[in-house]
């Protein structure tokens, strides 16, 4: 574990009110391409969510598994091996005690985000003290809308247009809304994208927050990942501009400026205030509000801006006053509608500073921990800023988004 | 390689392979270590093992990583296995094509050439013991630096003294270095005799024979965590059992242990297989030997050892009969024909009724009901079976949840109204058949036309027990063998009678009950019964002959059976022998004659023939000599041991003309797993084959 004790605010346990809720840690497998030539083929979902919820047990010595409330564990198609309550399968296969209850939550990309929220619902209201949220998604295992039934009546009755119901569609229809969006433009923050992951995996920041996964191909022995296998260092605009447009003949969105297919798994470790002192946690993050929000389903992407519009209102902050963004990239043009609304240039430096899920990957419902943890680490690495946001679209025309203070700040704990 | 290896390859040519899968691991410290997967590419239903093509490309594989090694490209290297498996041991269907010394010789050479390059690859190497580990699969790891060990790994053990081998490749030599001598004789020879027994992970990380015990969710993560910080030298690694043999005080250790060790060998086996006694010797030389002059002698033993008839029979019995014919018997039914058993009545409420009562309840879960002609006697029933149950409770076998079920489901009743809805209804009381006659008439008139009906008789016909029933073809003869909880046969007999639904049901009941079963006829005491008690009159008539007791119960002490005659006489009970050999008389002749000594004997209430003397020696009861009468014709014990052969090829020739069972090998099923006899004869025939006995007395030999 990387934090560096000497760091820690020596306001952080007295300023806490009991009923906060704190981010204390997360972490994450490394992410792997689906389907058969990826690294997680013939490895089983349950069994990622697990390496992710041990390495984080380990992490944190601290707090005794039997002190954890509940287990709330994200994932958008829930058969099979992400079938069966997965929040308790997981808790089960984790060896952590029996006591310890669990459940599975769906919100599609924003199930972690929402099992972290659903937790800080709990822990404010005093039902938990120490929770773990996270998600998983195989999506080779899985393929996306997997035995989904649409509802007749969202044709007959136009509630939503067939075509929303595929991402990369919506993902055309926000380029139409949004002309100023140009191919050029996404292209550009997607190799943005690629450069400052490949940035942050030579600063050390990626591999601390990775778990090892060992994981089995059919046909091969055991290998043991540490490094994420999305990532394409070196994407370069031109290798960009030949890529088809799968959606829409002569459109803009592409493999290169969306997220791609993954399987992954993500966890973290909430807190209230109470059980950091009880336990002499050390907390990275408190969280200040969050909000969902919809909007139409053939736009999804745009979902971020009024839940963002939502959280910030819900905190009494402004949006000038968030110094870190992370921000789920399903696709550039959802990222760039959002920094559009707000006036925040695309290659400002405050936003997915290690870059984001074109070049990380997006296992759907894992992805929410991984902004967060994230977040987390940059406000180590940053004491001058005090609020950031994790914030995501979501199937079906959603957003979401959490606010998060930062307790390295001079001022954290200071009642805005 | 320099030795050429082809032959003893192409010998398999239709080998499951192992292959050996490798991938380098960047470890967090900046190390490279290489990652050696033994994978056969199958579920977990077919074990890996180790043959020669996989030894092979184990050695091929391990040869590039040394020359890696060499140049400095790699830091460690480490062997894992598929899932559940490390290595199941060798291939034991390789092992019994070695027709020739040589071929025998190739392959033992084989495994320590692989092997050696583990112990020497340049740079240290580990083994992450993830699942079973037997025999060259726990050698596999023992001959790497380091050792992980998964909790959940199955069993680890070297077994080869129970299969007629030594531990050599280098088990023999490295096991008792590691964890001491006492502890390694415990894996090497205790453990394999004593019903094969094995180490769970955490036992073996216990002996030390592992470094680091990890759970099983992240092993291979936790492991190669492991070897990188003993790579980077922030783990040290201690062994507290791990010995060094030039020092005197070891050597003495070592020797001593190897005596105790024989003793338990003699006491088992009797010099009988000479397997375990070989083990001894390897091990006893290799005190003061180097690892490389262990291995001569390792292999020259194997050489030797996979040339006995005792390896062979050994194999025999453990891949065709337990592994195969005990889980498919021969004349089973289709078991879509089986009903569903959802009662079960039990006839009696005696210790063998009771037995039966324990089992079905435990191992079916479902209503059992026992009957008898006074409710005292079914108290006392009842308590026994509630007794059982609650000791299994205290060994932590049954939870109390378990314990709650199994008792609710248990009762008694002193009528037979009870059975009326019971699907199933067993008797076992005394063995009359007018007596059983007139229970199955009373069940009759209770129970459904459907119910099936049997008979726990060991001698009596089931046939005449069905004559006067109304449906004879619902009875079958359902046969444990004491004590019902821990022998695993059970025969079935069918008489002209009996439908296939029935058969079926009983086959059916019998794989739920967990027993090895086997169809045999309506014939007099079936198979078991039949064989050991012509074994036993043979030696009861040698010795009321006038052998001295002595001689005739010690006379087949090479074949190595679980006890002598005199002593399984006494544990069957006198009276039931008798009994038992009566009925045989009356069915087949004098081939069993009944002993007026043993009649004499039963009458006076005596229950053994030996009784212990001043000094705790085993001498011939003084009541029971004064009750005896001998002939003039003592034998030797030669003279016996034939008499015996030539009478058990005889008994089982016939038996076999008789079609009591479908062929030899059942016969060697049920005398291993209804009499324990020992797997190195095969059961029997192999051995009556072996020794002559087949030619000598039927002409022709039980086995091609």
């Amino acid at each position: 574990m990387s934090v560096n004790t000497s760091t820690v605010p020596g306001n952080a346990h007295t300023s806490l009110d009991d009923r906060d809720v704190v981010f204390i840690d997360g972490v994450r497998t490394p992410f792997g391409k689906a389907g058969e030539k990826g690294i997680y083929h013939g490895t089983r979902a349950d069994d990622l969510a697990v390496k992710a919820v041990r390495g984080l047990l380990r992490r944190n010595p601290e707090i005794p598994a039997e002190k954890i409330d509940e287990i709330a564990m994200a994932a958008t198609t829930q058969t099979g091996d992400q079938g069966l309550t997965i929040g308790r399968t997981v808790g089960l296969l984790s060896g952590i005690p029996k006591s310890v209850p669990g459940f599975a939550i769906d919100r599609m990309c924003a199930g972690a985000m929402t099992a972290v929220t659903s937790l800080a619902g709990g822990i404010a209201f005093g039902s938990y003290d120490v929770a773990i949220a996270g998600g998983v998604e195989h999506m080779g295992n899985h393929p996306m809308g997997e035995g989904a039934d649409p509802n007749p009546r969202f044709l007959s009755e136009k509630i939503v247009d067939p075509q929303a119901l595929n991402m990369g569609n919506t993902a055309e229809n926000l380029h139409d809304r949004f002309p100023e969006i140009t191919k050029e433009r996404a292209d550009s923050y997607a190799v943005a994208s690629q450069n400052k992951l490949a940035r942050a995996y030579e600063n050390n920041q990626i591999q601390p927050d990775l778990v090892a996964v060992a994981a089995q191909r059919p046909g091969e022995g055991w290998a043991v990942n540490t490094v994420d296998e999305p990532p394409r260092p070196g994407t370069s605009l031109e290798s960009l501009a030949e890529l088809r447009t799968p959606f829409r003949a002569h459109g803009r969105v592409t493999a290169g400026n969306a997220a791609g297919l993954n399987d992954g798994a993500t966890a973290a470790m909430l807190a209230s205030g109470a059980a950091v002192r009880e336990l002499g946690l050390t907390p990275k993050m408190r969280m200040v509000s969050f909000a969902f929000a919809g909007v139409e389903p053939d736009v999804m992407g745009y979902g971020p801006v009024p839940a963002t519009e939502k959280a910030l209102s819900k905190a009494g902050l402004s949006i000038t006053d968030i110094g870190l963004f992370e921000i789920n990239e399903a696709f550039a043009v959802q990222v760039l509608s959002f920094l559009d609304f707000y006036n925040i240039a695309q290659d400002d430096e405050r936003v997915n500073r290690y870059g984001g899920a074109i070049a990380v990957g997006h296992p759907l419902a894992s992805s929410g921990v991984r902004l967060m943890t994230q977040l987390a680490r940059q406000f180590e690495e940053d004491h001058t800023v005090r609020y950031g946001i994790t914030t995501m679209c979501i199937g079906l025309g959603m957003g979401g988004t959490v606010i998060w203070e930062n307790p390295n700040h001079a001022e954290f704990g200071a009642k805005a | 390689m320099t030795q050429d290896f082809s032959a003893v390859a192409e010998l398999m040519h239709d080998e499951t392979i192992t292959h050996s899968f490798t991938k380098d691991v960047a470890l967090p410290s900046g190390k490279t270590l290489v990652l050696l997967t033994l994978d056969n590419g199958l579920d977990h239903k077919k074990p890996t093992t180790l043959g020669p093509n996989g030894l092979l490309e184990l050695h091929a594989a391990l040869e590039k990583q040394a020359a890696r090694a060499k140049a400095g490209e790699i830091h460690g290297l480490a062997i894992t296995g598929k899932p559940y498996f490390l290595i199941a041991g060798a291939d034991l269907s390789a092992v019994t094509r070695l027709s020739a010394p040589e071929q025998a010789t190739a392959m033992a050479t084989l495994g320590h050439r692989a092997y050696a390059l583990l112990a020497d690859l340049g740079v240290p190497t580990f083994a992450f013991t993830n699942g079973l580990a037997l025999g060259g699969g726990l050698e596999i790891a023992l001959a790497c630096t380091y050792r992980t060990v998964s909790t959940a790994a199955g069993a680890l053990g070297l077994p080869e003294a129970f299969l007629g081998l030594i531990p050599g490749w280098a088990g023999v030599y490295r096991l008792p270095r590691l964890i001491g001598p006492e502890n390694a004789l415990q894996v090497m020879v205790e453990n394999p005799l004593n019903n094969n027994r094995t180490l769970s992970g955490p036992a073996a990380y216990k002996l030390g024979v592992a470094d680091a015990l990890f759970e099983p969710a992240d092993f291979i993560e936790s492991s190669v965590a492991f070897a990188d910080g003993v790579l980077s030298g922030d783990i040290e690694v201690k062994r507290e059992n791990s010995v060094d043999p030039s020092d005197p005080e070891v050597a003495r250790r070592w020797l001593q242990a190897a005596d105790k060790a024989e003793q338990f060998v003699d006491a088992k086996l009797s010099g009988a297989a000479p397997a375990p006694y070989k083990v001894l010797e390897v091990f006893r030389q290799g005190l003061k030997l180097t690892q490389k002059e262990s291995a001569e002698l390792e292999i020259q033993a194997l050489t030797e050892l996979m040339a006995t008839n005792q390896f062979k029979n050994t194999v025999y019995a453990f891949l065709e009969l337990v592994q195969k014919r005990g889980k498919r018997p021969a004349g089973a039914p289709n078991a879509k024909l089986a009903r569903p058993v959802t009662k079960v009545g039990v006839v009696g409420a005696g210790l063998m009724a009771s037995q039966l009562a324990l089992l079905f309840v435990r191992k079916l879960n479902v209503p059992v009901i026992i009957t008898d002609l006074d409710q005292s006697r079914i108290d006392k029933g009842l308590a026994y079976i509630h007794g059982e149950i609650d000791k299994l409770h205290g060994k932590g076998r049954m939870s109390q949840d378990a314990v709650n079920r199994a008792k609710a489901l248990v009762s008694g009743s002193v009528t037979k109204e009870v059975f009326a809805d019971a699907d199933f209804v067993i008797e076992a009381v005394f063995e009359e058949l007018n007596v059983k006659k007139q229970v199955f008439a009373e069940v009759e008139a209770v129970v459904s036309p459907e119910c099936i009906l049997a008979t726990n008789t060991s001698s009596l016909s089931v046939t005449e027990m069905g004559r006067d029933l109304l449906h004879p073809e619902r009875l079958v003869g359902f046969h444990f063998f004491n004590p019902v909880a821990v022998m695993p046969l059970l025969e079935i007999a069918a008489t002209q009678w009996t439908n296939e639904t029935t058969v079926a049901t009983a086959f059916a009941l019998g794989k739920n009950l967990r027993k090895t079963t086997v169809r045999t006829k309506d014939a007099t005491a079936f198979v078991v019964n039949r064989v050991l008690l012509r074994l036993m009159s043979e030696v009861q008539a040698a010795f009321d002959e006038g052998t001295d007791a002595q001689t005739a119960d010690t006379a087949l002490t090479p074949m190595g059976l679980p006890m002598t005659p005199f002593t399984l006489l006494a544990m069957v009970g006198l009276p039931v022998a008798q009994h038992v050999n009566e009925s045989l008389n009356a069915s087949f002749g004098d081939r069993f004659a009944v002993s007026e000594n043993l009649g004499k004997l039963v009458d006076a209430k005596i229950t053994s023939l030996w009784a212990k003397d001043g000094n705790g020696q085993p001498m011939l009861d003084p009541a029971a000599q004064a009750l005896l009468s001998f002939g003039g014709k003592p034998s030797t014990k030669d003279e016996i041991l034939t008499r015996v052969q030539n009478a058990l090829a005889e008994e089982i020739g016939l038996l076999l003309s008789e079609g009591v069972v479908a062929e030899a090998a059942d016969v060697d099923l049920c005398m291993i797993t209804g009499a324990g006899w020992p797997m190195h004869l095969g059961g029997i025939t192999p051995y009556l084959d072996q020794v002559g006995a087949s030619e000598r007395v039927n002409g022709k030999k039980f086995n091609s």
